[in-house]
């Protein structure tokens, strides 16, 4: 019985934020922010010396072979530094797609690419949780048709997995005849994403296994999505505390007030929970098929609801100054923000966790 | 991450759960929280005693068991006699808070005598902390007792002092040490609760049962050897207690339980011909709180887990209390609205649910936030020893809590 990160994984934890301390200051952040990118090359390049790119590509085709625990680790510092680097989608829900739906030889093809770098995928998945401005991809003989409306790690990327309405999950090339990609303006400068305009774009198609792989893709990215807002809400908690700690009013240090003081005890109280819910969520991906659905389905809600708390709590112990670009505590704060809506908020998220349960008679 | 206990314990778990299937007919129907408790529940205690099923750790010597310490074992068994619905031995806070304090602090004499008579449910005890100005700073009591021939005198009042009409004996915070600073003048006496001078009054609450009692001293005479731990150090052997208490109002079995309830009484209702689970508004809050409860028990087990490493509980423990009587309060609440109109039934009568449990929870569950340690005492103690913030600024001098009055 051992509930919690292995003694590789605290390494892999420290290596990760020793990495992102030295290469992804804030200040680097803001001069990827006001560069206008997502795609950091200095943090991406440091990342990729470790391994990352492929952590969970099984070792035969040139990975390293970790389960999702290892990225939720990887995914919690990403979110802490508000590194602008693609992982989720590039490093993560891609190799998934190939190992849950790809054949012995699109998997022999593909996976040594992401773990080289050599193939830079985004994921649009999107359309399998809720459907909106009409989208819809179909996909027919002549290829892919139709929008994909939120690709993951979209900037940077060569190629991409789209799911069609069917939950059949396909590979395109980012250049391809009949793909527009559109970069989308986000509150969330440091994940670049965007939408896929396809009109009879080429595509290579994986198993069609009735969705089954694309609905893996989605659990295991909640938990990621929630795992990098654990990562971002750890840091704002921590920012609070230190500014309350040091700002002076009425001749004291702001968090010997109680009102102060009870903000930042409510954040942990809400928020350290969360960090045993995530990591179940992630080793039910991994060992538990049964409750992986419904354990990603709360960890992704519960963080979206405790991590708003935390983002404008945070905020208010700033006071003004929290408001302000100074501190750039907005970073942390709109990516808390995009956790929360990416593959479903808290009331989408919710809803499906009562069908799978089977507590409504009408399908989510 | 790896959840299984291991051959040893699963196969420990078998016999866990084969005793219970075997013996439950024996179980008493009665709660084992009843004050007084029932001959049936002393033959069950007795039982479980005898299979090291409760009083687990406790010493032979001392009515117990004797087992080596296996947080793991212990685990299983609150875990097996929760899933079979079936009650653990007898809880009180003389088993839950006294006998811990004796095994520690007692003398000899005071274990020999007071532990296994208490864990064999012969002697019943209340808990004499609070005082009606002395709740969140409790160290500021007033009840005093004063040295008189190889006697204390005491003199003040109690309040929260659960079962004080049923028990037989008090643990009880009185100060001894007129002069001395608030924490530092506080003894901690042990007296039966027969002793000339002691009055109890129950003490309705808003559920509209008297779950309390206030208790008056006056000139109540006790010998001086009833005292654990030495004069003076009755602050330290209290807090030795406290944190037993805290672990008992956070056990996320409890609260999984309440929300299986739940979840029953929103199958089962109907608005109309419609499920009350099928109205979107109420399922979705049910969820949520399903999605807290998932995060209590994963808490609970990495606590488990630092405590199997010899580590600190941390932040981790630190907000059970004040997460879990929150969360507790809160599926009470979504019962009742469950229930529309009908959650105002409360005191009897043939459309109340569950015997009006829903209401009395959501009533009694408000006072566990209050109790125990105020939800804002527990926000200043995750925020000083979780956070490192620092502390209101105090008095420089702690004054003696009790003046001595001017001839």
């Amino acid at each position: 019985m051992d509930f919690g990160l292995s003694p590789e994984q605290e390494m892999l934890k420290d290596a990760v934020a020793r990495c992102l301390a030295e290469t992804c200051p804030l200040d680097h952040v803001r001069a990827c922010a006001d560069a206008g990118t997502a795609v950091s090359e200095a943090v991406g390049a440091a990342l990729s010396t470790m391994g990352l790119t492929g952590l969970m590509i099984p070792e035969a085709h040139g990975g390293l072979g970790l389960p999702l625990l290892d990225a939720v680790v990887v995914a919690e510092e990403l979110g802490r530094a508000v590194a602008p680097v693609p992982f989720l989608a590039r490093s993560a829900l891609a190799p998934l797609a190939m190992t849950l739906a790809g054949s012995n030889e699109q998997q022999a093809r593909w996976l040594p690419l992401i773990a080289s770098g050599d193939a830079r995928f985004g994921v649009a998945i999107s359309g399998i949780v809720e459907r909106r401005d009409g989208s819809t991809v179909r996909a027919d003989g002549n290829g892919l048709s139709g929008t994909a409306l939120l690709a993951l790690d979209f900037e940077g990327a060569s190629h991409f997995v789209v799911a069609d309405d069917a939950g059949r999950l396909h590979v395109i090339d980012a250049d391809a005849d009949g793909v527009e990609p559109v970069p989308l303006k986000t509150i969330d400068v440091t994940r670049g994403t965007g939408e896929l305009r396809l009109s009879g774009a080429r595509c290579e198609s994986l198993s069609d296994d009735g969705g089954s792989a694309a609905r893996r893709l989605r659990d295991a990215g909640r938990v990621l999505l929630a795992a990098d807002s654990l990562g971002a809400a750890d840091a704002m908690i921590a920012k609070a505390v230190a500014y309350a700690g040091e700002r002076e009013q009425f001749g004291r240090v702001i968090g010997s007030f109680q009102a102060v003081k009870h903000m930042c005890a409510e954040m942990a109280a809400r928020h350290e929970p969360c960090r045993a819910l995530v990591w179940y969520a992630a080793h039910a991906f991994d060992a538990m098929p049964d409750e992986a659905a419904l354990s990603a389905c709360h960890a992704k809600s519960l963080t979206g609801e405790v991590h708003r708390f935390v983002a404008r709590t945070a905020t208010e112990v700033h006071g003004g100054m929290g408001f302000t670009d100074l501190l750039g505590l907005h970073y942390w704060f709109k990516r808390i923000g995009f956790d929360r809506q990416v593959l479903g908020g808290p009331e989408r998220v919710r809803a499906e966790a009562a069908h799978l349960q089977g507590w409504a008679t009408v399908a989510a | 991450m790896d959840l299984d206990y291991g051959p040893e314990y699963d196969q420990f778990r078998a016999e866990v759960r084969d005793f219970i299937a075997r013996n439950r007919h024996l179980a008493p129907r009665s709660s084992g929280r009843a004050a007084r408790p029932s001959p049936e529940a002393v033959a069950w205690q007795t039982l479980l005693i005898g299979h090291g099923y409760t009083a687990r750790t406790i010493p032979h010597e001392y009515g117990g068991y004797g087992a080596e310490p296996d947080i793991l074992k212990s685990r299983i068994i609150a875990e097996e006699f929760a899933r079979a619905g079936a009650p653990g031995g007898l809880s009180n806070q003389g088993i839950s808070m006294l006998v811990p304090t004796l095994l520690e602090l007692g003398t000899e004499e005071q274990k020999r005598l007071w532990i296994p008579s208490t864990l064999r449910g012969e002697i019943v005890w209340c808990q004499g902390y609070s005082e009606p100005g002395a709740g969140s700073d409790l160290a500021a009591l007033r009840t005093s007792a004063r040295e008189e021939s190889g006697h204390f005198i005491i003199n003040g009042q109690k309040i929260w002092t659960s079962t004080a009409k049923q028990a037989d004996m008090i643990f009880c915070l009185v100060r001894t040490e007129l002069d001395a600073p608030k924490h530092a003048g506080i003894s901690y006496l042990i007296f039966s609760m027969d002793t000339p001078g002691i009055e109890v009054r129950p003490l309705r609450t808003m559920t509209g049962h008297a779950e309390f009692n206030e208790t008056f001293f006056t000139d109540v005479r006790v010998p001086v050897d009833q005292i654990v731990g030495e004069r003076g150090q009755g602050w330290s052997v209290a807090n030795a207690t406290l944190g037993h208490e805290r672990g008992m109002l956070g056990d996320p079995d409890a609260l999984e339980n309440r929300l299986l309830a739940l979840v029953r009484l929103m199958q089962e209702e109907r608005i109309g011909a419609a499920r009350v689970m099928d109205d979107l508004v109420l399922r979705d809050r049910l969820v949520g709180l399903q999605a807290e409860v998932a995060a209590m028990k994963c808490n609970g087990m990495r606590i488990l887990s630092n405590q199997l490493k010899g580590e600190p509980g941390g932040m981790a423990k630190l907000v059970v209390k004040l997460q879990s009587c929150e969360l507790a309060h809160q599926i009470s609440a979504l019962a009742i609205d469950a229930m529309g109109e009908l959650g105002i039934l409360y005191g009897g009568g043939e459309r109340e649910r569950d015997g009006g449990a829903w209401q009395w929870n959501y009533m009694f569950q408000l006072g566990l936030i209050i109790g125990g340690g105020t939800a804002q005492i527990q926000k200043n103690i995750i925020a000083e020893r979780g956070l490192n913030m620092p502390r209101e600024p105090r008095p420089k001098v702690s004054r003696p809590a009790v003046r001595k009055e001017v001839a």
